[in-house]
């Protein structure tokens, strides 16, 4: 399962925010976090999130799972800051790296793709002498979708590869996984085709 | 029932021939296309909405060209592809749905509206913010043909929409697509599907060898096999 794409059905205050105040809530609100420096005001803007969260009654597994993905990464990066610079820089860094992927979860399970994608297209406006708003958010759209493709393709592939004993080829892994990739590429633009996206 | 007229369609793809000498005329409600793998049966099936075009000869739905008008067939004609996971565009189930209808003239709360009804239609409502990617494989299917119908297409085309999917999920396809008022191009390798329609046509390296009612055409079919 990826974290992209997990919106969270519900019609709390955070979910009816329009997609636009709530990313412009998030650059803010992550511009904020840069800015701490002491544990304790970081203990404050966590107890904020932590309420955001409530006031969006989102379940603590579903919070839980969108921060679960970096627990390897801020295990190093606590590490590296133990040993280089003590144990307050490590709180704050990861503290503030952990606060930062909570907001932008936050906004990822309250509001909508296609919520999201309205307001690339308007962001997009003033460019449309040069890129076309509708193809672009259309691309992003995809990028989102396609990523769990590509996980199962993968995961295929490497079972297919263990299962014919070649654990550590790099190619038995990265051909087939190109070229279904590819393929699957393929298929997708005959169906975007199919679906009207060129009229 | 709409027209789909091939007119001596020929097709090759580089030194290889698929399609050589197709003259057809399909005006029933239900039909069938069966074949071999490699037979051309879903290059015939792609040319329906013009998503590959004859290299000799020509396509048309109810006069219009397939290679000339092909947007305009487009909308008319809907597709069902076998594998409905290279079809599913956006990334929750409702969304996909509301992506088909996104060009239309309908207001947001039509729209939400109609997504709804398809999405009950169709055994979905519940599913209606849940992730694509985590929905069965039948669930999949019947995603792909809520999207494609929602846009009331004149015309149907399923190429072998059940091969992927286990016997339960196969028959629930198959009874949606026996429900449906429109005009339904089935190409299939699941022989049992096509009992009640009312025409098959058997491809055998790129040529038509039978076309006939199910009982007669499947039985050519099935004497191509031993």
């Amino acid at each position: 399962m990826t974290v992209i794409g997990l919106f969270h059905p519900g019609n709390s205050a955070l979910h009816r925010l329009s997609a636009g105040w709530k990313l412009l809530g998030m650059v803010l609100a992550v511009t904020a976090v840069l800015f701490l420096r002491e544990p304790w005001q970081l203990g404050v803007a966590a107890v904020v999130t932590a309420g955001l969260y409530a006031i969006a009654r989102i379940p603590a597994r579903v919070a839980a799972a969108q921060l679960w993905p970096m627990r390897w990464f801020l295990l190093l990066v606590a590490i590296f800051q133990l040993i280089f610079a003590g144990w307050q820089p490590a709180v704050m860094v990861c503290g503030s790296l952990l606060l930062t992927v909570a907001v932008a979860a936050l906004v990822t399970v309250t509001t909508r793709v296609t919520a999201m994608l309205d307001v690339f297209n308007r962001l997009m406006q003033p460019l449309r002498r040069w890129v076309d708003p509708d193809r672009s958010g259309l691309l992003l759209a995809l990028t989102i979708r396609c990523i769990p493709l590509m996980v199962d393709i993968v995961r295929d592939v490497s079972d297919a590869r263990k299962a014919r004993g070649a654990h550590f080829s790099l190619r038995a892994m990265a051909a087939p996984a190109v070229v279904r990739a590819l393929r699957s590429a393929d298929a997708l633009g005959d169906a975007l085709v199919a679906r009207g996206v060129d009229d | 029932m709409p027209e789909i007229r091939f007119s001596g369609v020929g097709h090759r793809f580089g030194d290889r021939t698929v399609l050589d000498g197709i003259d057809l005329t399909l005006t029933e409600p239900r039909l069938g296309i069966v074949g071999g793998n490699g037979s051309g049966k879903s290059t015939l099936a792609r040319m329906i909405n013009g998503l590959i075009t004859p290299t000799s000869g020509s396509v048309s739905l109810d006069g219009l060209d397939t290679t000339a008008k092909g947007r305009e067939v487009r909308r008319r004609v809907g597709f069902v592809f076998t594998d409905p996971d290279n079809q599913i565009v956006m990334p929750t189930v409702a969304e996909d749905v509301a992506f088909s209808l996104r060009k239309s003239q309908l207001g947001k709360r039509e729209i939400a509206a109609r997504v709804t009804a398809s999405l009950r239609r169709f055994g979905l409502v519940d599913h209606a913010d849940h992730p694509t990617h985590l929905l069965s494989g039948g669930q999949k299917q019947l995603l792909a043909l809520a999207a494609v119908l929602i846009t009331e297409p004149d015309v149907l085309v399923a190429d072998e929409p059940t091969t992927l999917l286990d016997l339960r999920n196969a028959r629930m396809v198959n009874d949606l697509l026996a429900s449906l008022s429109q005009q339904v191009v089935l190409v299939t390798h699941h022989l049992n599907l096509l009992g009640g329609f009312d025409r098959v046509v058997v491809l055998d390296g790129g040529q038509v060898v039978a076309d006939d009612s199910p009982a007669s055409a499947l039985r050519t079919y099935t004497g191509l096999l031993t």
